[in-house]
């Protein structure tokens, strides 16, 4: 069972459906971890991440979705030290993490206004650039599971 | 000397030129190369895919999730998920992936007026019944947050939609909500030379 249909609960039709596109979902679950979760996280702890996920989730206004990354922030090993910027607005002092959670609003909630300002702008705060490109797997992820979900909920309760 | 950046919707795909530095092919890390299917006969990667090697295990996944979604068999119509991928990217004003997929739309329907109204008329677009419930999904889907309810459902389903082409739909919408992110927010599309 992946992450989404565990979010989903118990539905037969609904698994009937997803069990023809069974691929898609282990591939979607691997990529969950790989941005959540990764081997290499780089600049991007996995507390971080998963702050970031909270803070995303918040932004859709999904509550299941916040519940889920809240649970997997709090049993984070390092998670409670981002968990004060997982709530929309929060921002921290530090100069880099501050323009890391800046850049992930946009991405969550306004990518349209992204400009090669903003890169520059995360190179200035000495974010790397493979830092740059983790950061925008893990935004463009959660957009992505945050739509299917939704799409999903809505096949759901048809 | 610098091209001239696009920033109008057109079906004419130009250059994607990246704000961030693409992985150098010979320097690269094993598992870079393995995400990036790099073999001594086909070392022709675009700059797109270069730079998302800077995260290897991400895009090991996201790669073969994309074909999937777009290019799996059954289910939703080729044209259809392209005209879901076509929505995402109006909404995210991706120029890039919307001249990609509203070419390949105009090919597989062998049209082009669908794709003028939509770049004349972005999310206000006035389309066929059936085009017209997958592209307000798409459009609706998209934003943030997301607006699509169960009364859009139910116009694709009028228009004819079965529940796995709604699934199909739903996953096209998604991933380009993944795609345009990297896309657009990652480098800038510019005029081609020809």
């Amino acid at each position: 069972m992946t992450t989404i249909e565990n979010l989903l609960g118990a539905d037969a039709g609904l698994a009937t459906l997803l069990d023809q596109r069974r691929t898609i979902m282990e591939l979607t679950e691997a990529s969950g971890t790989a941005v959540l979760t990764p081997r290499e996280p780089g600049g991007l702890p996995h507390g971080l991440r998963a702050a970031i996920a909270l803070r995303a989730a918040a932004a859709v206004q999904d509550e299941e979705l916040m519940a889920h990354y809240r649970a997997r922030l709090e049993a984070c090993p390092g998670g409670v030290s981002f968990a004060t910027f997982a709530v929309p607005g929060t921002m921290p002092e530090d100069t880099r993490l501050a323009a890391i959670l800046r850049h992930a609003d946009l991405l969550t909630v306004e990518p349209r206004g992204a400009t090669r300002d903003d890169i520059e702008g995360l190179k200035a705060a000495d974010v790397t650039e493979p830092d740059i490109v983790r950061l925008a797997e893990l935004c463009a992820f959660l957009a992505y599971q945050a739509r299917l979900l939704m799409g999903l909920r809505l096949l759901r309760n048809a | 000397m610098m091209s001239e950046v696009v920033h109008a919707f057109t079906a004419k795909i130009p250059v994607w030129r990246p704000y961030v530095t693409p992985v150098d092919p010979a320097q690269a890390t094993e598992e870079q190369r393995d995400a990036l299917k790099v073999t001594p006969s086909n070392t022709k990667v675009s700059d797109y895919v270069l730079v998302l090697a800077h995260d290897p295990e991400s895009l090991t996944h996201r790669t073969p999730l994309f074909n999937a979604i777009m290019y799996g068999a059954g289910g939703l119509s080729r044209a259809e998920r392209e005209l879901g991928a076509i929505g995402a990217s109006v909404v995210n004003r991706c120029i890039y992936c919307a001249a990609v997929h509203a070419s390949r739309y105009n090919q597989l329907t062998k049209s082009t007026e669908l794709v003028e109204e939509v770049f004349r008329a972005g999310a206000d677009a006035r389309l066929p019944a059936r085009e017209q419930a997958i592209y307000d999904f798409a459009v609706k889907l998209s934003r943030c947050p997301p607006e699509a309810g169960a009364a859009d459902v139910e116009r694709l389903r009028a228009a004819g939609l079965s529940e796995l082409e709604i699934l199909d739909l739903v996953l096209a919408i998604a991933i380009f909500g993944w795609a345009n992110r990297l896309m657009h927010t990652l480098g800038e599309p510019v005029a081609g030379s020809d």
